[in-house]
């Protein structure tokens, strides 16, 4: 009988000391939670899968709660849009609230517009090709398109079509893995909202860029002459538009000598119109200069007849 | 002296853990993708092998072998290291909140893992006094921290740099490896008798 009662009776013990201790401790060692890390701790999917960027979900409920407007909501991929949206609730965001990000690709150097300089028949990632002289493409800082991008994104939404990756709007959920891949530092994030941009990223002189790829941005500056409201600026032969300031006229888009802005709002119909609107625009003030030219030059005739 | 250190030198490369005695495999392949979280579990796992190890042979000696219960050992040396682990837990969350943060997803992991438990009955199967089960539990310590940061570095250059065929990608390829690391390691194997 001896023989089963007393390792009933030790483990019974032992477990029974370990819980004591265990429970005294929890107490002993309480730390006061955040409410809302409580809340959104639960609703992390707790696969610890360090995807967001932060050692687990305990960590990433952590910087929510510190930092709940730098950090964004979105970084959970396993729990996706729903999880999001129950964070945004604890934190009093509105989801919709939150300006949507998507990632947008800086060139439009397909196999047609971009010039090749050789053929490239080596190991197909872009990390490898760009070993070789930069990448088989005439521009330096063009896309590969050999999918690096691609291959990181694992929301199916980034794709090479004709030699350049493209990114699918409506899959894209920001979480910058294909930034992270793209060996020329092409991919960036810009608000969903804002469907006007300079669809390249060549900082070589007007003519260089040119030679390269027929739809780069040469640097010439008629868009920022022509945009109203200053939110396009010419930096190291490459304008960039502020997404922030951008009214997404459209004007840039029909006064680029090459086509670099890509405009996703406008139809052709519709762009014709902005086109029209500006020659009116324009003829109107050069018809002012006129007048005001002739003005000028009867007043000189006037006081001359005077004198 | 020299007994601690032939302790150490030998379950650093002799008795290599998951390399010679396949014990914690499935950290070794699992977060040895790249070598900052191998390094992080590598010094988890020392960690709760040392503490581990001060906890269990005071047990065995103390109380299991006197009522003659030695046959329970795995089970109530799981309980026991199981209330370990989430006791230095919540104190590492208290009172040490930096090495929680940079452990902190990897010692829930390890609570049962089989590396763990097996250094504390190879404590007991040798017959190590206690300073040189702790001894014996930080060199098994190392000896993990040393193979997932090797595997790591193998691993980096698998996934960046080799071209293979698509059947050997993922896990096949990391097996292989984990096998060719292991012959290797056999090498190192007589070096004490």
């Amino acid at each position: 009988m001896n023989q089963i009662i007393i390792p009933v009776v030790l483990v019974v013990v032992v477990g029974l000391i370990a819980s004591i201790i265990l429970a005294y401790a929890s107490k002993v060692f309480y730390i006061q939670e955040d409410p809302r890390f409580v809340l959104m701790r639960a609703e992390l999917p707790g696969a610890n899968c360090g995807g967001c960027g932060y050692a687990g979900c305990d960590d990433y409920a952590h910087a929510l709660v510190e930092d709940p407007d730098g950090v964004p909501i979105t970084k959970c991929a396993v729990g996706g849009p729903a999880c999001a949206e129950k964070l945004a609730e604890i934190l009093g965001k509105s989801a919709d609230g939150m300006e949507k990000q998507v990632a947008f690709v800086m060139c439009n150097g397909t196999t047609n517009n971009a010039k090749q300089l050789f053929d490239y028949e080596d190991i197909k990632t872009c990390k490898a090709a760009k070993q070789l002289y930069g990448g088989s493409k005439a521009c330096p800082n063009g896309c590969l398109g050999l999918g690096d991008c691609e291959a990181a994104c694992t929301f199916d939404a980034i794709h090479v079509i004709k030699g350049v990756a493209v990114v699918n709007r409506d899959k894209c959920t920001s979480c910058s893995a294909c930034i992270k891949a793209c060996p020329n530092s092409l991919i960036k994030l810009v608000p969903e909202k804002s469907k006007i941009s300079v669809r390249c990223h060549n900082t070589q002189k007007g003519a260089d860029a040119r030679k390269g790829c027929t739809v780069a941005c040469i640097g010439c500056g008629m868009c920022q002459r022509t945009c109203k409201f200053d939110a396009i600026h010419v930096e190291n032969n490459l304008a960039s538009i502020d997404p922030a300031k951008c009214k997404q006229c459209g004007m840039c888009v029909v006064k680029c000598p090459t086509g670099a802005i890509q405009d996703l709002l406008h139809s052709v119909e519709q762009l014709e119109k902005v086109k029209n609107t500006l020659a009116a625009m324009e003829a109107k003030e050069a018809e002012k200069k006129k007048q005001a030219a002739l003005a000028a030059a009867a007043a000189k005739k006037e006081a001359e007849a005077k004198a | 002296m020299a007994k601690y250190v032939i302790i150490i030198i030998s379950m650093v490369l002799v008795n290599n853990y998951p390399l010679a005695q396949f014990l914690g495999i499935c950290p070794f392949l699992g977060v040895s993708k790249d070598k900052e979280s191998a390094t992080g579990m590598g010094i988890a796992v020392t960690f709760v092998m040392v503490l581990a190890t001060a906890v269990t042979w005071p047990i065995q000696n103390l109380l299991l072998d006197r009522f003659g219960i030695g046959y329970l050992q795995t089970v109530v040396f799981i309980l026991v290291i199981a209330a370990l682990v989430q006791l230095i837990e919540m104190f590492m969350k208290k009172n040490m909140v930096g090495l929680y943060k940079s452990l902190g997803v990897f010692l829930p992991l390890i609570t049962t893992n089989c590396a763990v438990l097996g250094v504390c009955i190879s404590n007991i199967d040798s017959g190590y006094n206690y300073l040189q089960s702790l001894f014996n539990a930080f060199g098994a310590g190392i000896g993990f921290l040393f193979a997932m940061i090797l595997m790591a570095g193998v691993r980096s250059k698998l996934v960046d740099q080799s071209r293979m065929p698509k059947s050997w990608q993922g896990v096949p390829i990391v097996l292989l490896t984990a096998a060719i690391m292991a012959l290797s390691f056999m090498g190192f194997g007589g070096m004490f008798s």
